[in-house]
């Protein structure tokens, strides 16, 4: 039953060592649906939540996992509207880690809310003045469009793809995927911005007040900007720990380099227009407002200058440079290092745009208000990582996500007469060799 | 929200909200509309039954 799921001309685990891996992860999944219906039963009592942390680590949780699943939009942009043709070697996964990534926020975010049956009264008494209103919109929208790209994938699977309608709808889905890849880049740009504006609009928090752009204050801009530059080595970075996993090469260098080179000029890019804001904020709004450098970094322990310098240096500029240095792109380690780096980088800048905003004091005789998740917050915030590395198993397992393997990791007869022998697997030597 | 709920009013906000929504969401339903409409002629007309990619 097994074998005769997975895909033509490829060679995978063998289904007892496939299981343990399930089982292992699925019981970090268990721990996680376990305090997920802690606070759906008993309610958001279970986070440590307060007065000052409306926002906490899943609405961080929530931004980070957008602006690493902004790899889907901004790939599937270049692959079906600018014509990037190599990349549809890597697209299928960007959309499968997007898919990953965006139903991980609807997750978290229906556990936010505290009351998931009431989600629906976002679309129906929608208060059509806030940013966020316009986030749930474009988020459950790009949401569907992820879905209708992953559908395929699905489809192609070896048994289904044999239905002639099944067959036949996949081919029409993937002639006309550059319309849902273009209305999925134009949701994006919209909901990855807002995300950014409803931090930017808070002229009452001066950590994170910015000027605006007609009604978009800049971080809008720079929402957009580092999901597009930074989503897609969030892809890279997964694409190089399944090859490591896996044991095998996946994707032909020549895609990895194409993508890596885009996304080093779009985070070079991105941070100047990053340090010319902070720039400008620390000189000019901040003291505007009454406020220095100093009364956001200087003045305690835990929010100090490293976090500024861990965000626009370590985790902005240095991979940056890296990858648009083709010598140091061009090195496997380096380019690992890079991407480790970058998603490190916008995570960070995910944090101190939502956690050291509410921890920031306001008022004179505020002071810094840290906060600790709870445990169900914690495991809450680690069960999308579990499901997504469960979906990613089984999605690479069953469905031709990698349409370079086979070419890149040829079948010997030696591979095809001991995995049929264990029974469990079924690799065509024709395909493979062809 | 439409506009025949009570709370609709007839101004910018809700107009560009609302109408985006539905926008994005009809494009997304006819598209899918249009591709299964085609597989199923498609398949009526004996397409797809060995053809691989």
């Amino acid at each position: 039953m097994d074998s005769a799921l997975i895909p033509k001309g490829v060679k995978r685990c063998p289904i007892w060592q496939f299981a343990l891996g399930l089982g292992i992860v699925g019981a970090v999944l268990l721990w996680g649906v376990y305090a997920m219906l802690l606070c759906w039963f008993k309610g958001l009592n279970q986070t440590n939540m307060n007065d000052y942390y409306g926002f906490a680590l899943w609405i961080w949780a929530d931004l980070a996992v957008i602006a690493l699943g902004g790899g889907a939009f901004f790939t599937g942009l270049l692959r079906y509207v600018i014509g990037k043709d190599e990349l549809k070697n890597i697209i299928n996964y960007a959309v499968l880690i997007g898919f990953i990534c965006y139903s991980s926020a609807l997750l978290i975010l229906a556990i936010d809310i505290g009351q998931p049956l009431r989600g629906w009264f976002i679309f129906w008494h929608a208060n059509v003045h806030s940013m966020l209103t316009e986030v749930a919109f474009c988020l459950s929208c790009y949401f569907g469009v992820l879905t209708i790209e992953y559908l395929p994938l699905v489809l192609e699977n070896r048994q289904l793809d044999k239905v002639p309608f099944v067959h036949n709808l996949t081919h029409t889905m993937h002639e006309h995927m550059a319309i849902f890849a273009a209305t999925g880049a134009f949701l994006s740009f919209f909901h990855q911005g807002s995300l950014g504006g409803v931090a930017g609009v808070l002229f009452g928090r001066p950590f994170a007040y910015r000027e605006h752009l007609f009604i978009w204050p800049w971080t809008f801009f720079l929402f957009t900007w580092s999901a597009a530059a930074f989503g897609p080595c969030f892809t890279l970075l997964v694409t190089r720990i399944t090859e490591r996993i896996a044991g095998k090469k996946l994707v032909k260098d020549n895609v990895v380099q194409l993508l890596a080179k885009i996304s080093g000029w779009m985070m070079f890019t991105y941070i100047i227009a990053k340090i010319l804001d902070t720039a400008y904020w620390a000189f000019t709004t901040a003291p505007s407002l009454g406020f220095t450098l100093k009364d956001f970094y200087g003045t305690n322990g835990f929010y100090n200058y490293g976090w500024l310098v861990a965000e626009i240096i370590v985790g902005g500029l240095i991979p940056a440079l890296m990858l648009i240095t083709p010598k140091i792109r061009a090195n496997r380690g380096m380019l690992t290092l890079a991407t480790v780096l970058a998603v490190i980088g916008v995570c960070l800048n995910r944090w101190v745009m939502v956690l050291q905003v509410m921890a920031a004091p306001v008022m004179t005789f505020d002071e810094w208000a840290l906060y600790v998740p709870s445990w169900q917050e914690v495991a809450t915030t680690i069960l999308p990582v579990a499901y997504g590395v469960i979906l990613i198993m089984i999605s690479y397992r069953y469905l031709p996500i990698f349409p370079q393997e086979a070419e890149l990791n040829p079948i010997t007869p030696e591979d095809a007469e001991g995995v049929q022998a264990s029974g469990d697997s079924e690799p065509v030597l024709a395909t493979a060799q062809a | 929200m439409f506009p025949f709920n009570f709370e609709w009013i007839w101004d910018m906000s809700h107009m560009v909200f609302m109408g985006g929504l539905w926008y994005a969401l009809s494009i997304l339903g006819l598209g899918i509309t249009f591709c299964i409409v085609k597989a199923a002629m498609d398949t009526a007309k004996g397409k797809g039954g060995t053809h691989h990619h």
